[in-house]
């Protein structure tokens, strides 16, 4: 199962402040559907302005991209630029 | 400058291997800019315009109690005038959740003030009439009743709890419980890895001290402008200098209720924008006009408007506590900021968290950012947004542990510095970095080495930036003699076009000259994120790359046809199509091929339409040498050399530039620039006179040195390299000043006044 943490605001508003969680999903859209379905209303909020990073690769509008079941996947906020 | 050597340089693995990346031919774009004959947003005209003037507030808070427009209307000349009434009025719920999320709701209020005023220079309404002078007449006439509230004008007056509230009701984000009572603090954000606790007790050294920057502008030296013009049908066409012309179509479409179909934006040349045109604030109004007026509007601010109603960047406060062993290693870190968002929330505070420590390894960290409302100007992107700051902060703390430990500061970020693998404080593990490098690179080089003379400091810092990719579109056209058409649909900031046709060239193995570049407005060329965020070269260079590479997959077929063989026996090699593993066909040329075109199938031309990933992060770091007249506080910058790990440096001028002007623009914001308000909330300094930006004079040739560590996300190894150049100079000069005086320096701007103050006291 791929190994997932949660932003720590998103964790402490839906999953009871556990930001270290592991879901067993084949790409981002699956593992947030997952996570909703454990803690529900989270996948609101990992679908609003948030990047993933998967195995350190960084997706500013993530939605089909592949994980693996040993992934490492971050949920980080949306990168902005000048 | 005296400087014993040029500096600019390449170092690493780019060099050399490419035919035509890395090379230095003459941008596309350069004879018109510097004769004057490109079009910038103010150059517009059209047949029947006519111009648009605003009214903004002479107060910093204030509740808008009536508009009255009849005055004005009843002015020979004036043709229309518009006020919040005459856009569709958001909720909080109107957000966009793309490239970045956006407040459409904020914007929409950014642009025109509804019921309140909530900085000195807000877009109260606007006129637009036959002539200039006659819609700054008629801005006069419109009488607006104020009712005048207590200016909140700084992070520490905002958090306040006594503190007048900007927005009632705004309950801070990111805090569990959510508190009961509104403030002026939106957000609140935390970044944690490790313990904490642990961390520091396990140190052996601990310093801790506090720091404080002003609100700085990204100094652009084009004022923002448009022309907009509606047609009997509904359609609008908007002329617009900006960081992007689909970023302008989509704004514009919201903010003024129409569809994305019905807008055609056209990008004018961008005379600067490092972030501070990444979002609107004419064109909506200009469309309103326009339509108001049935004649086309053309806008241009003053530069006073510059100043007081665009931009700037956040200033920020904020506390960090390094730990360490004796021997240099980190073993802890702490930081806690707080940005001034302006009058709307979104300061870039978050970034600078996930950014201040990232050089470095450290296990146990935590930095925590509040999102603070003031009454100034909404804070829009400055190049690398946030991070300035945070560098500032935590470089300055580095500077501070290494005097502690009695240790060279580079030889204490070596010590401590991030590396494939190291796991950044937002949590992923970086991929192939090269700040190593850059250390390594400014260890030896002669600058570091170089004595200094008395009343002389040297200051070194690094700084960090994720750099991004997203969605780009691009396509390749062979002309009938085979010379190229490359379009994109990224205005060009920083040489993009330069480096497209350089990509494209490299691709089809010719000469760039035979490429033509050209930035094409929002229905010539599918979407394209907008150009920010060190993004164009990395994510529409792949673009061009895929589309270019389509074209010579096409050229092969076309060769096979010719030559009656199958595709996968030609190859192409040199701008050649050549068949393999025999001698029987003569190489075509790609001018061959493109005249037997008709013949073979028809016109050729490539696309790609991307969103791309895997944008390589990057890292810099700056030497700074000053010397401080001990009587006056003045400093002189006498040396500055900028070292970044580029990725492949596909224009290596181009990049030595990004970093030339990042170093400057951070000189600037640490000796010099910031806001000056008055007691009320009015800024002071509305002009480059009082707006002390550096001027050449003032500068010493900055040197460039370009570490190559290529991406391996990008076919040929590009990293964005914009933003980074701009992280450390604000440490790196104050952390020179501080070893000139031997007092630290932790507030900016340095300028004269400030510091012979310091330097007279006796802490």
């Amino acid at each position: 199962m791929a190994k997932v943490v949660l932003p720590l605001d998103a964790a402490r508003a839906f999953a009871n402040g556990e930001t270290h969680v592991e879901v067993d999903a084949i790409d981002v859209r699956s593992l947030v559907k997952a996570l909703d379905q454990r803690y529900p209303g989270i996948g609101q909020r990992l679908r609003t302005g948030t990047a993933v990073a998967v195995d350190g690769e960084i997706f500013q509008d993530p939605y089909l991209e592949a994980v693996r079941p040993d992934s490492e996947v971050y949920f980080l906020p949306a990168i902005e630029g000048g | 400058m005296g400087n014993e050597e040029k500096q600019n340089k390449v170092l690493g693995e780019g060099k050399g291997k490419y035919r035509v990346i890395g090379t230095r031919p003459v941008r596309p774009d350069g004879v018109d800019k510097v004769t004057g004959k490109a079009n910038f947003g103010a150059d517009l005209n059209v047949a029947d315009m006519i111009h648009g003037r605003v009214v903004r507030s002479p107060h910093a808070h204030a509740k808008i109690k009536s508009i009255n427009v009849k005055k004005a209307l009843a002015l020979p000349g004036v043709k229309a005038v518009i006020t919040a009434a005459d856009f569709p009025e958001l909720g909080p719920g109107d957000i966009a959740a793309g490239e970045v999320t956006v407040s459409f709701h904020d914007m929409s209020l950014t642009v025109i003030a509804r019921k309140k005023a909530l900085y000195d220079g807000h877009a109260i309404a606007a006129v637009a009439a036959t002539t200039p002078e006659i819609a700054a007449r008629a801005a006069e006439l419109i009488e607006v009743e104020y009712q005048v509230l207590k200016p909140v004008m700084t992070w520490k007056q905002a958090m306040d709890p006594t503190a007048p509230l900007l927005h009632e009701g705004q309950i801070t984000k990111g805090v569990k419980p959510a508190p009961e009572k509104p403030s002026n603090v939106a957000a609140r954000s935390e970044f944690a890895l490790g313990d904490l606790a642990a961390g520091f007790a396990e140190a052996e050294v601990i310093v801790e001290h506090e720091f404080s920057t002003e609100t700085v502008h990204q100094g652009y030296i084009e004022p923002h402008a448009c022309v907009a013009s509606m047609s009997a049908d509904g359609m609008a066409t908007v002329w617009a200098s900006s960081q992007g012309q689909f970023m302008v179509r989509a704004y514009v479409a919201k903010l003024c209720g129409m569809d994305i179909s019905k807008i055609k934006v056209i990008p004018a040349e961008i005379g600067g924008g490092f972030g501070g045109k990444t979002v609107v604030y004419l064109e909506p109004l200009a469309v309103a006009l326009a339509k108001k007026s049935g004649r086309p509007v053309k806008m241009v601010m003053t530069r006073d408007e510059v100043f007081r109603a665009t931009g700037p960047t956040s200033g920020g406060h904020g506390r960090c506590k390094i730990g360490a062993k004796k021997d240099g290693t980190i073993t802890a870190a702490d930081l806690e900021m707080e940005y001034e968002a302006g009058a709307f929330p979104g300061s870039p505070v978050m970034l600078g968290c996930m950014t201040g420590t990232t050089p470095y390894d450290i296990k146990n960290m935590r930095a925590v950012g509040y999102d603070v409302v003031v009454n100034r100007p909404k804070a829009a992107a400055y190049r690398a947004p946030g991070a300035p700051v945070a560098a500032f902060i935590v470089e300055s703390t580095m500077d501070m542990l290494a005097d502690k430990l009695g240790m060279c500061p580079l030889e204490l970020r070596l010590k401590n510095a991030a590396k494939e693998g190291t796991k950044a404080p937002y949590g992923p593990k970086f991929l192939a970095i090269g700040y190593e490098d850059t250390l390594l690179a400014a260890k030896a080089s002669k600058h570091w080495n170089t004595p200094l003379g008395p009343n002389q400091g040297r200051g070194i810092a690094s700084g960090f930036w994720f750099n991004i990719g997203g969605n780009s579109s691009a396509s390749v056209a062979l002309n009938e003699d085979g010379t190229v058409i490359v379009v994109e649909g990224n205005p060009d900031i920083g040489g993009s076009r330069a480096s497209m046709a350089m990509m494209t060239a490299e691709v089809l193995g010719i000469d760039v000259s035979r490429v033509k570049p050209l930035v094409a407005d929002t229905e010539s060329v599918p979407y394209s994120d907008l150009t920010g965020g060190s993004r164009v070269t990395f994510a529409t260079g792949k673009a061009v790359v895929e589309a270019a590479q389509d074209v010579v997959k096409q050229l092969r077929q076309r060769a096979a046809k010719i030559w009656e063989v199958d595709i996968d026996q030609v190859e192409w090699k040199d701008g050649m199509a050549v068949a393999i593993e025999t001698d029987k066909y003569k190489p075509l040329s790609i001018a061959d091929i493109a005249r037997m075109a008709g013949k073979t199938g028809g016109p050729i031309s490539g696309k790609a339409n991307i969103n791309a990933a895997g944008a390589g992060p990057g890292f810099g770091t700056h030497i700074c040498d000053v010397e401080v007249d001990p009587e006056t506080g003045y400093v002189k910058v006498l040396r500055y050399t900028a070292i970044q790990d580029v990725g492949t440096a596909i224009h290596p001028s181009y990049v030595e530039g990004q970093l030339q002007g990042g170093a400057a623009q951070g000189i600037g914001w640490a000796l010099n620039e910031e806001y000056v308000y008055s007691k009320e909330g009015n800024l002071l300094n509305t002009g480059f006179l009082d707006y002390r930006v550096p001027v050449a004079s003032d500068l010493p040739m900055i040197d460039a040195i370009l570490v190559e560590c290529p991406n391996p996300g990008h076919p040929y190894g590009v990293r964005g390299v914009g933003e980074v150049p701009i992280v450390p100079p604000l440490a790196a000069v104050a952390n020179a000043v501080s070893h000139a005086i031997g007092k630290r320096v932790d507030s900016l701007p340095i300028s004269p006044p400030k510091l012979l103050a310091k330097i007279q006291s006796k802490g």
